[in-house]
């Protein structure tokens, strides 16, 4: 039943919701463009700037040599002299090589230079664990980018997130980090009729509650939002329903919703795919405990994070180095104490 | 002919701020001095190049003053700081550029306002010769709020229009610079970016990635080696397997130019400025300067270097005595005009340097403002958890 101009809710992958984004976003503001390696000829490593290269030629997606602190600083002095790059890292374990560019370079300068000099760029790519690349490709750089004043950092899960949130992300004016998940790049998701719309933006800075629940909150980013959501129509079986928050954005981190949910539910689970220490649990932990809900908290904040160490290779290995859905069950029970 | 004296005399008074009607002239009328004159200048060593920069400059006697002028600016405002630093009015970093002026006006001379610029941290030359007043240089050397970046910034990181820094990591200006270049050629604009870095710098691994990019992409970006012979305390002999720095762009064409002559670094400039607009692609050059400080203000720069080699230099090679003998032995200008120069940048110097010091700090509620760009107000976390502080853009 389509009406005139208005769009069903259709089926779109985390994928093809990012090349629709960059691809709305380009033909929207010729300052757009988008640089990385493989991003043009090769259609996007893992395939997310297919077709863009076709439509929008050699000027506005620019194959890159394997250069990244080179590339990354080119990307951001070109956001300084009044372009908006969108600087692809094939993954954010390269990252490393350029982070002196993202954090000294772009995320600082704004301040340094009192409001003189904006940086409106983009710094995106796949984050975290994949299936089976190891150590040196499955680190998650949320809490790392997440420190530093001066960057926003971003951290879609579904479609709509994806989309949304990309488009809101290259529209800023200022440095973005935008943290995909390979994983979840083939995985469709439904998108509204809205968030078909070539102006859907989701605003940065504002978590999303998937699921209401009464019992107990869960808050996660990306992939383990899934989980999460997974978890609690387990856990709702047992009678015990869990309100799902989507962070959606690390920083800045929308404490206000998370706190509100726990002064509803009294007790608090965090899901993160990276590291325990320093992490965005533990950011959250502190928050809560600084702040209003902590008086309503029935049982301390839990953490549920990958294992602390490098990622194995092994699949046993690699399957219980990250957080899997009865560990987010394990987790709920022993924080309800029941 | 008295009409064209009160014409001339009203243009240099206008040139150095005087108020009409106040003697100007001295002993001799304009009408003896040279207009104009050519000068030999120093052949550049040339890399990948069949044709290089002119054995000739032309100077006109405005021009021969104007350049003066900034390089002595420059001089006196860095001498300045070196004073202020020792008073401990000027805090942290402080790298100063006396020794090095031709360099500065030399470039600016050559390019166009709306080309770009970007350098490291010994940045307050071209941080004056891109606009960017003396009142407002020293202001931000002493963090008062009438500073250019508002206090924020400090000693490395001072911004202006087509400006961009200032920059306190070794080597990181240079990809900024040809990304600043990449944006000049998107837009199609024919303007370019003068990304300048140093002897210490040249061995930075991202200046190869931005050298390899740029010729790949033919950005018209002009890389500018300041080759001061030392990177902090290290000779360039003890840092680089090759000190031809010129040739370190290897299949980028390059240029080694005297840094110490203006006229040379200018006609350099020129040259490589026409490369690039001339879609040609990147070009490098090497200005072959001096710093007569030390690295910074803390370092007596005497332990690496002797201190008869920095002599030598000022008594053989100063940028600013070249000139003037030049101008003076080509009766191009008199020695009181170039007294009354000193006289009336010695006093803007003085005035700058009162503002630097009685400007207030900015005020508390600036603390964590501008940390982004056209954004709404948000909240910081102060010291502790009741301390909540606000950020506007």
């Amino acid at each position: 039943n389509e009406q005139k101009g208005q769009k069903t809710p259709a089926t779109v992958t985390v994928r093809d919701a990012l090349n629709q984004a960059m691809d709305e976003e380009l033909e929207r503001d010729e300052r757009v463009f988008l640089l990385g390696e493989e991003v043009a000829q090769y259609d996007g490593a893992y395939k997310v700037s297919r077709g863009l290269w076709k439509k929008y030629g050699d000027k506005r997606i620019i194959d890159t040599p394997i250069s990244e602190m080179g590339f990354a600083g080119i990307a951001v002095g070109a956001a300084m002299a009044g372009l908006r790059p969108i600087c692809e890292f094939m993954t954010f374990n390269f990252s490393m090589q350029a982070i002196d560019q993202v954090i000294n370079s772009a995320a600082k300068t704004c301040y340094m230079s009192a409001g003189l000099q904006a940086v409106p760029i983009v710094f995106r790519g796949p984050n975290g664990a994949s299936a089976g690349v190891a150590a040196q490709h499955s680190q998650c750089f949320a809490a790392w980018y997440a420190h530093c004043p001066g960057l926003k950092v971003v951290s879609p899960w579904n479609s709509e997130d994806a989309k949304g949130l990309l488009k809101s992300s290259i529209r800023d004016d200022n440095p973005v980090v935008f943290l995909e998940n390979e994983l979840l790049y083939g995985v469709p998701f439904e998108m509204s009729e809205e968030a078909q719309s070539k102006d859907f933006t989701i605003p940065i800075g504002k978590a999303k509650v998937e699921r209401a629940g009464s019992h107990i909150t869960l808050v996660s980013h990306s992939r383990y939002v899934g989980h999460c959501l997974d978890a609690a129509a387990v856990l709702a079986k047992e009678g015990i329903e869990c309100e799902v928050i989507n962070l959606r954005t690390i920083r800045p981190m929308d404490v206000e919703s998370i706190e509100a949910s726990v002064m509803k539910t009294n007790h608090l689970v965090t899901v993160e795919g990276g590291w325990p220490q320093f992490g965005v649990g533990a950011e959250i932990c502190a928050r809560i405990m600084e702040g209003s809900a902590f008086n309503y908290l029935d049982s301390p904040v839990t953490r549920v994070t990958g294992v602390d160490i490098p990622m194995p290779y092994a699949k046993i290995l690699e399957d219980h180095s990250l957080p899997q859905i009865k560990d987010i069950i394990f987790s709920v029970k022993k924080t309800l104490n029941v | 002919m008295k009409t064209m004296l009160a014409i001339i005399s009203n243009a240099l008074c206008r040139m150095t701020g005087r108020n009409a009607g106040a003697r100007v002239v001295v002993s001799r009328s304009f009408a003896d001095f040279t207009p104009q004159a050519t000068f030999d200048i120093k052949k550049c060593d040339l890399h990948r190049l069949e044709e290089g920069p002119p054995l000739k400059a032309e100077l006109t006697r405005d021009q021969g003053l104007q350049y003066y002028r900034t390089m002595q600016t420059v001089r006196r405002m860095e001498l300045k700081a070196d004073q202020l630093y020792k008073q401990k009015i000027i805090r942290g970093f402080c790298h100063l550029y006396d020794g090095q002026e031709a360099c500065a006006a030399g470039i600016e001379a050559s390019i166009n306002p709306t080309d770009h610029l970007i350098t490291a941290y010994r940045a307050h030359g071209y941080t004056y010769t891109r606009g960017v007043s003396i009142k407002e240089i020293l202001a931000e050397l002493t963090g008062r709020k009438g500073g250019v970046a508002k206090g924020k910034g400090g000693s490395m990181h001072m911004y202006a229009p087509h400006f961009y820094g200032g920059n306190g990591i070794v080597g990181a200006q240079v990809p900024l610079g040809a990304g600043i270049a990449l944006a000049c050629q998107y837009q199609g604009n024919n303007q370019l970016c003068v990304t300048l870095y140093g002897d210490g710098a040249a061995n930075q691994g991202q200046l190869f990635e931005s050298f390899n990019m740029a010729a790949l992409w033919k950005l018209p970006c002009i890389f500018i080696c300041e080759n001061n012979k030392y990177g902090m305390g290290t000779s360039v002999e003890r840092a680089s397997a090759s000190i031809d720095y010129y040739k370190r762009g290897d299949f980028i064409p390059g240029i080694r130019v005297d840094g110490m002559d203006v006229l040379c670094v200018r006609e350099a400039t020129k040259f490589a400025a026409d490369h690039c607009r001339s879609g040609k692609g990147p070009i490098v050059m090497e200005l072959q300067t001096y710093r007569y400080h030390g690295h910074s203000m803390s370092d007596p720069g005497v332990s690496y270097r002797t201190r008869e080699e920095i002599q030598e230099v000022r008594t053989k090679s100063d940028p600013i005595s070249m000139l003037k003998e030049r101008m003076l032995s080509n009766n191009m200008a008199s020695v009181e005009e170039f007294k009354e120069i000193d006289v009336d940048i010695r006093k803007q110097v003085e005035e700058a340097a009162q503002f630097a010091t009685s400007d207030p700090e900015p005020p508390l509620e600036d603390l964590c403002n501008h940390i982004f760009y056209n954004n709404p107000p948000l909240e910081v976390r102060g010291t502790n958890p009741w301390s909540k502080l606000k950020s506007v853009s």
